[in-house]
């Protein structure tokens, strides 16, 4: 057994330095990973390989193993790392590992806790269970059969879980000669398949766990490979901007009353961040106050964020207890008794459409009724199949990739199945009630007030975990519109009547960037030029249309959600006039530019939809849990649906992303922001303590560090051309 | 945001103190079984932090054996002190004054006193959850361990029927009779917990620091002179030796070991430069590889 270096510098800080160890030890941070493998991928043999080349098995271990390798083992009288991993002797002896076992080892940099999930066919919900508390997925490949059925239900049910960062270790590279080639094209397999998945971070790397190689050591095997091992990637994968900091949520635990003076609201902090003084509301009361001290273990703090432990005091005696949740008063998560989720059925006996369970999400437990099972997801295909009813939404159209959905729609399978029960191991998408009103996030958004599992209630056993999609989806009766009294009007004015007057074709020009990227410069740049290239053009700014058509929103997640439809409205009709409508909003989440770009590019138009489906629409994809089912279905990224009304429009969204890398946004600084932000005096700002997604398909980048102005314009300008906007 | 991260100290801190505030709150008659060792120094701190300024809403419960260290026993009536928290203590009647692992053995000790003892005290009081200070890196068994560990009502544990566990939603569900043991500490490792203590300042029992103390050599293992139940063979005298104890039961079934390590650090510094395993030193575990499970069965913690 090799020995890596820096191992070898700790056995000596060990020695030499004890302080200075304990000292590196305890500010480290924490990984918590799944392994998911079939049966003889090697999950065993690569997490005992972990622990023994990190040292984490003592001698009497190893002996109590070796003894045990000529009894259970695989290997003849070598040494089989995955007894070290094999814990209970049922499993033991049928060779197979039957529970999520848990895992620990460490380095200088990190701890790591690894959820060890069985890879058996009918085992869904182990690796659900693993997957829940996991910041990343190793998912193990034998080089040798590439990428099967079980790699891509591994791979959905990571998603599902909202799992964002993937190692796929290619494993018994020993066994197919370290060939480059087929390592390769396991690469290109995975990366084609698991592209609908939206994991936001995938990394592959070939190893041998038996035989060492690339575990914890370079592989002297494979010199083609120059990334990093298996265990340096995962000391170094940043997991920082995984947590949901911006939305804060904290549900309360437990009421403390020692004495007449003192009233303290115990719980863990589900996401965000709270500050003394901060305006908070309970729900589902809706009864405001502010915070007036919080404590944290180590006594009282001005500020604390997720996952800490705290109790907090308000200034006001407000009605409080456990099972409410105080909450920022200007961004409200949903209040309500009914939503839809995609749930994991987790025992043997059926989950019953129309039967009730109790239900238990943050520190609520509540009884509620399975109402509906709208369609369940084949873990293989990761297809929809029919449930009870007609799905919610409907796919009113086939993309080209649809047609094996509908094959499977069809198929004998989903009448055998009788569609208002769930078995074991299913997935579905169901439609929940409960009897009283809970605060809740989609899990998209927060894995913490999204999530809840299901409880039997005669039995007591816990039968299902859940996963909120959105807010219930009122089933739609017919397509008619809400009023029967809304009828479309068809104009007597063409758009190419218009678009020969203008001389020009209505389109928006979506800028979306940092603050300080140059988006409005940009912007009035380009209004400029347009204008006097004789092109109607107009700027929808933001901060105006806030303070008229959108003077009733704050920035709650709903308000920020409705401020962007409206936008995109506006943006729709002026294109409809056959106006060049340019917006420059920093509009960090690609879910709301994903949404803007269905409104401004579908419209609502001719097949008679109401106003209410294209919401739904809207919201459902807003989740990526059911933004995966669609994309199962072929559908494409931005409302294909939309796309495929009847009115045969073109493309008229363009998403401009003005790339400045945050470095220079800063030094920048034209309002004087990041200061305050980095001052502490703006609680929420994109880029410093709230994310940026960028685009992942913009129409145009503008990478306009490097770009003057005018010649971003031009570039624009350009592309307006080719795409027939302006002539 | 990279202001805003907890070392995995302060996470596991964070966990564990859910854990205890979501058992107080859900449960009729929580307890917390406190063994006077390391770990339960650990818990015990945990659930200080976890209702302060309030007093820890429920109440200890030693399950004594009659053969702890005497520094124990006084440590232990300091702990209940400091922390001002109710202390039960549970010596089994059946074997009291009479269960002695010299005569015995370890196995009808541990049986007699300890597990049996244990579920008599649980129905006794009739206590729904019960907390326990076991780690899941302790033992090979350990590792599919839920923090929320399912007891019938026979208090056995079934390790095809636990329930599946997710996020931090814990299934506080009994019905009358059934009852949960509780883990906090499931996620924490031997040197977390060091750490921790080292971190918090938090007491241990002084035996784990290595002193002059009397001890003879049984089978190879040292056994220290506690008290004078200690059958000495003929002729066989104390020797003094520098020794400390890395973990802490019944004096005459826990073995000492040889040290220098009159620190924290010092003892982290020595643990993690050997290369034998912490369990080592109890001699119930030894019997064959699956024993834990077995008794873990049959209601062992």
């Amino acid at each position: 057994m090799t020995e890596q270096a820096y191992k070898i510098q700790e056995e000596d800080l060990i020695r030499d330095d004890i302080t200075e160890y304990l000292r590196r030890h305890e500010t480290k941070d924490l990984l918590r990973l799944l392994t998911c493998g079939s049966v003889d991928d090697g999950k065993s043999t690569l997490i005992g390989r972990l622990l023994y080349d990190s040292h984490m098995i003592y001698e009497d271990q190893l002996a109590a193993v070796t003894k045990d390798s000529k009894v259970h083992g695989t290997t003849g009288d070598d040494f089989d790392p995955a007894l070290l991993t094999d814990g209970l002797k049922a499993e033991r002896e049928q060779g197979i590992t039957i529970d999520v076992a848990y895992r620990y080892f460490s380095t200088d940099k990190r701890k790591f806790i690894i959820a060890d999930c069985p890879g058996h066919e009918q085992y869904t919900r182990n690796m659900a269970t693993g997957a829940s508390t996991c910041n990343l997925a190793v998912i193990l490949i034998d080089a040798r059969h590439g990428v099967i059925t079980q790699t891509k239900r591994h791979s959905f049910i990571c998603s599902l879980l909202g799992i964002k960062h993937v190692v796929v270790a290619v494993n018994k590279m020993d066994l197919i000669d370290w060939s480059e080639e087929v390592y390769e094209k396991i690469r290109e397999d995975y990366n084609a398949f698991v592209a609908r998945l939206g994991f936001s971070d995938i990394h592959f790397i070939p190893m041998s766990a038996l035989k060492g190689d690339n575990v914890v050591d370079h592989s002297q095997n494979m010199a083609w490979y120059d990334g990093p091992t298996f265990l340096h990637h995962l000391e170094g994968v940043n997991i920082s901007t995984d947590r949901n900091l911006i939305d804060m949520r904290f549900p309360v635990q437990y009421v403390l009353r020692p004495h007449l003076n003192f009233r303290g609201f115990s719980g863990t902090i589900a996401s965000g961040f709270m500050r003394v003084g901060d305006e908070v509301m309970s729900l589902p009361s809706r009864r405001a106050s502010r915070l007036k001290a919080i404590i944290g273990p180590d006594g009282e703090i001005a500020e604390a964020f997720a996952p800490m432990a705290v109790t907090v005091t308000l200034e006001d005696e407000i009605d409080v207890s456990r099972g409410n949740m105080l909450v920022p008063v200007k961004n409200l998560p949903h209040v309500g008794n009914e939503f839809e989720a995609m749930v994991v059925w987790m025992h043997e006996t059926p989950a019953k459409a129309g039967r009730s369970y109790l239900i238990k999400q943050t520190t609520n437990m509540v009884p509620g009724v399975l109402a509906d099972i709208r369609y369940k997801v084949d873990v293989n295909t990761m297809r929809k199949q029919a449930g009870g009813e007609a799905p919610a939404v409907k796919t009113v159209q086939r993309g080209e990739n649809s047609s094996d959905f509908n094959e499977r729609s069809d198929s004998t399978f989903n009448e055998l199945n009788a569609a208002t029960e769930l078995q074991l191991n299913e997935i579905a998408r169901v439609h929940i009630t409960l009897h009283r009103p809970i605060a809740f996030d989609p899990y998209e958004k927060n894995r913490s007030t999204g999530a809840f599992i299901i409880v039997d209630r005669m039995t007591n056993i816990t039968v299902g975990a859940g996963m909120i999609v959105d807010r219930v989806v009122p089933k739609p009766k017919s397509s008619a519109p809400v009023s029967k009294n809304i009828v479309k009007t068809a104009s007597l004015v063409s758009d190419e009547d218009r678009r020969k007057l203008l001389n020009q074709k209505g389109a928006t020009l979506w800028l979306t960037g940092l603050s300080g990227s140059g988006k409005s410069t940009i912007a009035r740049q380009l209004e400029r030029e347009l204008t006097d290239m004789g092109h109607a053009c107009y700027i929808l700014d933001g901060d105006n249309i806030r303070h008229g058509l959108n003077r009733d929103l704050g920035f709650s997640m709903e308000d920020r959600s409705e401020n962007i439809r409206r936008i995109g409205e506006v943006a729709r009709l002026f294109n409809e006039a056959g106006i060049i409508v340019i917006t420059a909003f920093i509009s960090p989440y690609r879910e709301d530019r994903k949404q803007a770009r269905a409104i401004v590019n579908g419209g609502i138009v001719d097949d008679g939809e109401t106003v209410q489906d294209v919401k739904i629409e809207k919201d459902s994809s807003a989740s990526t849990i059911s933004e995966s089912s669609e994309r199962f279905n072929g559908l494409n990224e931005g409302g294909a649906r939309l796309n495929d009304s009847t009115n045969p429009r073109e493309t008229r969204f363009v998403e401009i992303f003005v790339d400045t890398p945050i470095e220079i946004c800063e030094r920048r600084d034209p309002k004087g922001l990041y200061k305050k932000a980095r001052a502490g005096e703006i609680s929420q700002f994109t880029g410093i303590t709230d994310p940026y997604e960028p685009p992942q398909k913009p129409e145009i980048t503008l990478l306009s560090a490097d770009l003057p102005v005018n010649q971003a314009v031009g570039l624009v300008i350009e592309k307006l051309r080719q795409e027939g906007i302006v002539g | 945001m990279s202001g805003y991260n907890l070392s995995h100290l302060k996470q596991l801190e964070a966990e564990s103190i859910h854990i205890i505030r979501e058992v107080a709150a859900e449960f009729e008659k929580p307890v917390m079984l406190y063994s006077v060792g390391k770990d339960s120094s650990v818990m015990l701190h945990l659930a200080h932090k976890a209702f302060a300024p309030s007093k820890i809403p429920f109440p200890l419960m030693h399950v004594d054996t009659q053969w702890k260290f005497q520094e124990m026993y006084k440590f232990r009536t300091l702990m209940a002190e400091k922390y001002g928290v109710e202390l039960l203590v549970w010596i089994n009647p059946e074997g009291k004054d009479i269960s002695d692992p010299f005569k015995h053995g370890s196995d009808k000790h541990t049986q007699v006193m300890k597990t049996d003892g244990l579920k008599q005290a649980l129905g006794h009081y009739g206590f729904d959850a019960a907390f326990g200070g076991a780690r899941r890196d302790e033992e090979k068994s350990r590792a599919k361990e839920r923090v929320y560990s399912f007891r019938n009502e026979f208090h056995q544990w079934d390790p095809k029927n636990q329930r599946p566990e997710l996020w931090n939603l814990y299934n506080a569900k009994v019905n009358k009779g059934e009852s949960i043991r509780v883990f906090p500490l499931s996620n924490w490792t031997e040197l977390d917990i060091w750490l921790y203590l080292l971190r918090e300042e938090i007491p241990i029992v002084p035996l784990y620091f290595a002193k002059e103390r009397p001890v003879v050599e049984c089978d190879g293992t040292l056994i220290m002179v506690d008290d004078d139940r200690m059958p000495l063979k003929e002729g066989e005298t104390p020797m003094t030796k520098k020794v400390r104890f890395r973990t802490l039961g019944c004096y005459p079934l826990t073995g000492a070991v040889e040290s220098e390590a009159e620190t924290l650090e010092e003892i982290v510094q020595e643990m993690l430069l050997t290369t034998t395993s912490e369990r080592q030193g109890r001699v119930i575990d030894h019997d064959a590889a699956a024993s834990m499970e077995e008794k873990k069965k049959d209601g062992y913690f």
